[in-house]
């Protein structure tokens, strides 16, 4: 975006500048479909039964929406400690290569190791994206400023939203509230979609819904985790065997 | 243990903190750890991100297929319909999930003001 990159690094008035520009980075059309979303997670939430604070506490401590409405899903389901955290790991498997191709990015040559765990925390698809496109144009020594800067906004921001839809979900009338429930699935039936790397996650994708369902009537407690095992490798065996034929080896 | 097991203040953040927290930022941890070894393109990230995309995939269908609370008084064929709309409104616009959301909502809030 900005291409005065010329800010002198290692001064205290620039890390504010830049972190500043990450704060203003998340205003942007990213920004508020990332809203959107948790408005719609907070009437999930709402209508789990969970209260105000376990809501917003959850979007602090867990910062990925996918892993959050499955934990929501665990939670409703009525699932064990073990079995919710189990699944809330194979649907957040996904952090540790965004992690890893973020991290060597953001590191500059004097970056301090605690820096980047901290951060990571900040790591879900939302400030990702803001943080891969706008890396370039962000002085290597600043961008961990500058990404703490898209982190703490979008975590606290959001935060807010959820308290907020919590305490006006109330005074709606019942068909707003189920238009705000409505809101989480659709986000990510159409986020899914876009985010997939390969011909592969859109195959994954079409054999999870349509296993949902069937497995929540056949396997209750179990729904999840054995729609994504089943429709996750039986998408990857596609990608393998697709493979094989496309290349010839 | 569920959810609603224990009838304390603490139990519930103790299970958002384990089964929340722990388990995702396990993977950032290991992220940052890993640094630059994995190749973003080997093929057991394709088979882990397989699994991770059906079992997002499957928490949404059963959100729109089996939902609780105030969606559950309306129609299967219009949440599922309203769904489609929003899907198909998302491909044609060339991706953008504004639009998708927008169709979704409409679609769904017309029929829940006309059928009830």
């Amino acid at each position: 975006m900005n291409e005065n990159t010329t800010a002198e690094s290692g001064s205290e008035e620039s890390h504010i500048s830049w972190y500043l520009r990450g704060v203003r980075r998340c205003f942007s059309v990213p920004g508020l479909v990332l809203v959107s979303a948790f408005v719609g997670f907070a009437g999930l939430a709402r209508e789990a039964g969970l209260t105000l604070p376990q809501t917003v506490f959850m979007t602090g401590v867990v910062w990925a929406l996918p892993a959050q409405v499955v934990l929501i899903g665990a939670m409703i389901a009525g699932n064990s400690l073990i079995a919710a955290a189990f699944a809330v790991a194979l649907s957040s498997v996904r952090l540790a290569p965004m992690v890893v191709a973020l991290t060597p990015e953001m590191r500059g040559p004097r970056t301090r190791k605690w820096v980047l765990y901290a951060l990571s925390h900040f790591v879900a698809i939302t400030s990702w994206v803001l943080a891969m496109e706008s890396f370039r144009n962000v002085p290597r020594d600043l961008r961990t400023a500058y990404y703490t800067g898209i982190g703490t906004t979008l975590v606290l921001v959001n935060m807010g939203v959820v308290a907020t839809v919590f305490l006006l979900a109330e005074s709606l009338p019942v068909q707003v509230t189920a238009a705000l429930f409505f809101l989480t699935p659709i986000y990510f039936l159409t986020s899914l979609w876009g985010s997939a790397r390969e011909r592969a996650g859109h195959v994954a994708m079409v054999l999870g819904l349509l296993s949902g369902p069937v497995f929540h009537l056949l396997l209750p407690g179990f729904d999840l985790l054995a729609a994504g095992c089943i429709a996750g490798g039986a998408a990857y065996v596609w990608h393998r065997t697709r493979l094989k034929r496309g290349t010839g080896k | 243990m569920s959810f609603d097991a224990l009838d304390t203040w603490w139990w519930p953040y103790l299970f958002i903190l384990l089964a929340g927290w722990l388990a995702t930022d396990t993977w950032r941890y290991l992220g940052v750890y890993l640094g630059g070894k994995m190749s973003d393109e080997s093929d057991i990230l394709v088979f882990v991100r397989c699994i991770a995309t059906a079992l997002v995939a499957a928490v949404i269908a059963n959100l729109i297929v089996f939902p609780s609370g105030a969606l559950a008084d309306s129609s299967l064929a219009l949440r599922v319909g309203a769904a489609i709309a929003g899907f198909a409104a998302y491909l044609l616009s060339r991706k953008q999930i504004l639009a998708g959301i927008a169709v979704a909502e409409a679609v769904l809030l017309i029929g829940l003001y006309l059928i009830g």
